[in-house]
């Protein structure tokens, strides 16, 4: 027996960057051949996208065709319109990030009143009046295309499809036998078919199945489509939230008196939608990049844009510029809302218990 | 408790005859409009015939159009041709052109579904890495693919990656030889040869053999807790047989089929043998691929998070192996919550395998689409497509949820 002390190496380098390579770059033998290879990896791939960005990439089809990315064929004396309808967005967007703290003070119900009051007036600033209004000439949506396709389709898709997704949900949660199986049979149909099915079903059958007179356009049919799926997937979500709102809250509203009409109404909805926000902007981004299949059934959004695009002759075989302009777009879009949305969560407090 | 009830029963059976008549009558004052239960079947009446009302409306303008509804054109020549799946050929009756369909999305499905799942084990233990750099590299392909529609990378990958591949004639030869070019993937691929005949049964005895073993060691494994034999003893047979058998008869019961590029009359350049996959094919199932596994790491992550630290302390303490910490205590725990979402992306992966129909892939939708517009049958295409996905929905659905099943079991 060895009983002399024992003496100890000094400690391993354990702060500062040193420590800090050693510690997540190099603490085994297979971690820094780990490394070395995902260093050459990402080597290779920089080298090659940034050759190609700086040196071989065209970029002039993207800079010459900004304005049709953006708003397609949308007549460009009227091309105002559009930056109107963003500037009341924007307007409106900052003034409640500045008023965010403020609890409970009239300027959020009028925020709020602007909000809701925000949609028709863009929608008709959009639209217009008919074809010999002289200040709003009719600009029917057959005519939208490009990115403002791509987000009236996407914000319209949702805000429609909610009350519609409330209703089906209550519906798939009633205790009346006839009225769950049909809610429960519209939300499963809808959620085990590809979106394209109901985008084809909206731009082809439906026609069949309307009256010869009522005609509707290929982007409002498409919208229909939309709204008729994202229905199905609000509905889920909300069916989350109601059974996220404690039994207790509705047997105390029931024991107040209130009716069963009334406890959904102004007890269990409004605890139940609360908890469903970020679901629901998880379902807008979703929704948002699913818009892009209305180019399968040939409507001119961000995407089918560019397919036009690649088709001119003067940009045949630019393909690379313009899909990964557009995926780069799409890409700063839904990243910047799934963001948001983390932080919301973080704000509404979701999965904090 | 039965006292309490029957106690509870005397002063209501002492009720006398006015008294309850009474009773009665104050309940028959509650009007029918204030009635709850005959509101409840008024409601669902109401509710019912609304929905017929539509759907009788709709029929009605479906039939003033002098439309039909009917199969018969099933059993009509197609004429038309399809270049992908089984062999079909113009005069081919409309059912068997979408039979073709059909089965061209559920390879596509099915192959993408298993190359999904390696892709999104991989990336999300990549993901979980103590390595810094393999997990970034993880961490910012999950945030791209997941933040871009698929159907754009699906445009990309079609139009500005594979179609911008060299021609057959200076396609890249990988060794193999695999040929890839913008008509697609070659490769090399097993042919059955004339001797199969005598080997297969020697596959089916293996088989057999693997299954028995398997049952017999799950017996031992339930009534004494431990394993009688290692794992590995079942998959021997599976393994022994074909090659002896592979040894015994005469001849090689399987042939590799090399493609090679031969020059057809014209001078066109044509690669022969081998399967060949079109470049529409291969797109599509690498876009799925791509994009279904970069959802499926996140499932993948959140399942192995999901299993306290705890356990693996507790395990770790109690002497168990790494590798027995993970196959004993870590994946059974992170399966359970791994297969609920992994179902649905599955789901996700053969709904999204219709985005075929953009990139010029005969799946189901595309083979439709030429259906109805040959046919002008919409109505009824379109129920066969439905009837299609929800049954291939259905299908992937119940087998996960017996695996699902299983592994609940595991819980106790």
């Amino acid at each position: 027996m060895d009983l002399r002390p024992e003496v100890l190496k000094p400690p391993r380098v354990e702060v500062g960057l040193l420590g800090w390579l050693k510690k997540n770059l190099f603490s085994t033998w297979y971690n820094a051949l780990l490394t070395i290879f995902s260093l050459a990896f990402i080597y290779i791939v920089l080298r090659v996208i940034i050759t190609w960005v700086v040196h071989d990439a065209r970029w002039e089809v993207v800079v010459i065709n900004l304005k049709v990315f953006m708003i397609g064929r949308y007549p460009r004396e009227e091309a105002w319109r559009v930056l109107a309808g963003l500037g009341i967005v924007v307007f409106l967007a900052a003034l409640t990030w500045i008023f965010r703290g403020a609890k409970g003070s009239p300027v959020k119900r009028w925020l709020m009143i602007g909000w809701l009051l925000s949609f028709p007036l863009i929608g008709i600033l959009l639209r217009g009046f008919s074809r010999e209004n002289r200040f709003l000439p009719l600009v029917s949506e057959n005519v939208w295309s490009g990115l403002l396709l791509t987000l009236v389709l996407a914000i319209v898709g949702i805000i429609a499809s909610f009350p519609l997704g409330v209703l089906l949900a209550l519906g798939r949660r009633s205790k009346l036998p006839a009225i769950k199986v049909i809610c429960t049979a519209y939300i499963e149909t809808i959620r085990g078919v590809p979106l394209i099915s109901v985008l084809f079903m909206s731009q082809l059958m439906l026609p069949l199945f309307l009256p010869p007179g009522l005609r509707l356009g290929t982007v409002m049919r498409a919208l229909t489509g939309m709204t008729l799926f994202s229905a199905a997937y609000a509905a889920e979500n909300v069916r989350g939230g109601l059974a996220a709102v404690p039994i207790g809250q509705y047997e105390a509203a029931r024991a107040v008196g209130l009716n069963k009409v009334l406890v959904m109404a102004l007890i269990v909805l409004p605890q139940a939608l609360r908890t469903v926000i970020p679901a629901i902007v998880g379902q807008f981004i979703s929704l948002f990049k699913d818009t892009t299949l209305v180019v399968i059934v040939g409507l001119l959004d961000l995407l089918g844009i560019a397919k036009a695009v690649t088709g001119q002759r003067e940009f045949i075989g630019l393909h690379q510029e313009v899909y990964c302009f557009i995926a780069v777009l799409f890409f700063i879009c839904c990243y910047a809302m799934s963001y948001a949305s983390r932080r919301l969560e973080k704000v509404l407090g979701v999965g904090e218990r | 408790m039965s006292g309490e009830g029957v106690s509870g029963c005397i002063p209501f059976k002492g009720v006398d005859m006015n008294q309850r008549a009474a009773m009665d009558e104050h309940r028959s004052v509650v009007p029918f409009w204030r009635n709850e239960r005959v509101l409840k079947v008024l409601a669902q009446i109401v509710f019912v015939i609304l929905v017929l009302a539509v759907g009788a409306w709709a029929l009605t303008n479906y039939l003033e159009r002098g439309l039909k509804f009917s199969y018969s054109f099933l059993d009509e020549e197609a004429s038309f041709d399809l270049a992908e799946g089984i062999e079909f050929s113009p005069t081919d009756p409309y059912a068997r052109a979408f039979l073709v369909g059909v089965l061209n999305t559920a390879r596509v499905a099915a192959i993408g579904i298993v190359l999904a799942t390696l892709v999104g084990l991989v990336t999300g233990i990549a993901r979980l890495s103590k390595n810094w750099l393999v997990s970034k590299i993880a961490g910012v392909y999950i945030e791209i693919i997941r933040n871009i529609p698929l159907l754009v990378q699906l445009f990309l990958l079609y139009f500005a990656v594979i179609m911008k591949l060299p021609q057959i004639k200076e396609a890249f030869v990988l060794p193999g030889p695999v040929y890839i070019s913008n008509r697609g993937i070659v490769l090399p691929w097993p042919r059955v040869a004339a001797s199969f005949g005598l080997w297969w049964p020697f596959l089916v005895v293996a088989l057999i053999g693997a299954v028995a073993l398997l049952i017999i060691r799950g017996r031992s494994l339930k009534h004494t807790g431990r394993p009688s034999f290692n794992l590995l003893w079942v998959v021997t047979p599976l393994v022994a047989v074909p090659v002896l058998g592979w040894l015994l008869i005469p001849g090689n019961p399987l042939l590799l089929d090399l493609p090679e590029m031969v020059t057809k009359s014209g001078g066109v350049l044509k690669v022969e043998g081998g399967t060949a996959l079109s470049s529409e094919f291969t797109a599509l199932l690498l876009g799925l691929v791509v994009y279904t596994g970069a959802y499926i790491a996140e499932v993948v992550r959140a399942g192995i998070l999901s299993v306290p630290r705890g356990q693996t302390e507790a395990a770790r303490a109690q002497g168990f192996t790494n590798r027995q910490i993970l196959s004993l205590i870590v994946l059974p725990q992170a399966l359970r919550v791994i297969i609920p979402p992994l179902i649905s992306q599955y789901l996700n992966l053969t709904k999204n395998s219709s985005l075929a129909i953009a990139i010029g892939f005969l799946d189901l939708y595309a083979v439709s689409q030429t259906m109805w517009n040959q046919s002008g049958r919409v109505v009824e295409v379109f129920f066969m497509i439905m009837a299609s996905y929800l049954t291939m929905s259905l299908t992937i659905s119940f087998v996960m949820n017996i695996v699902n099943r299983r592994m609940q079991i595991v819980e106790r």
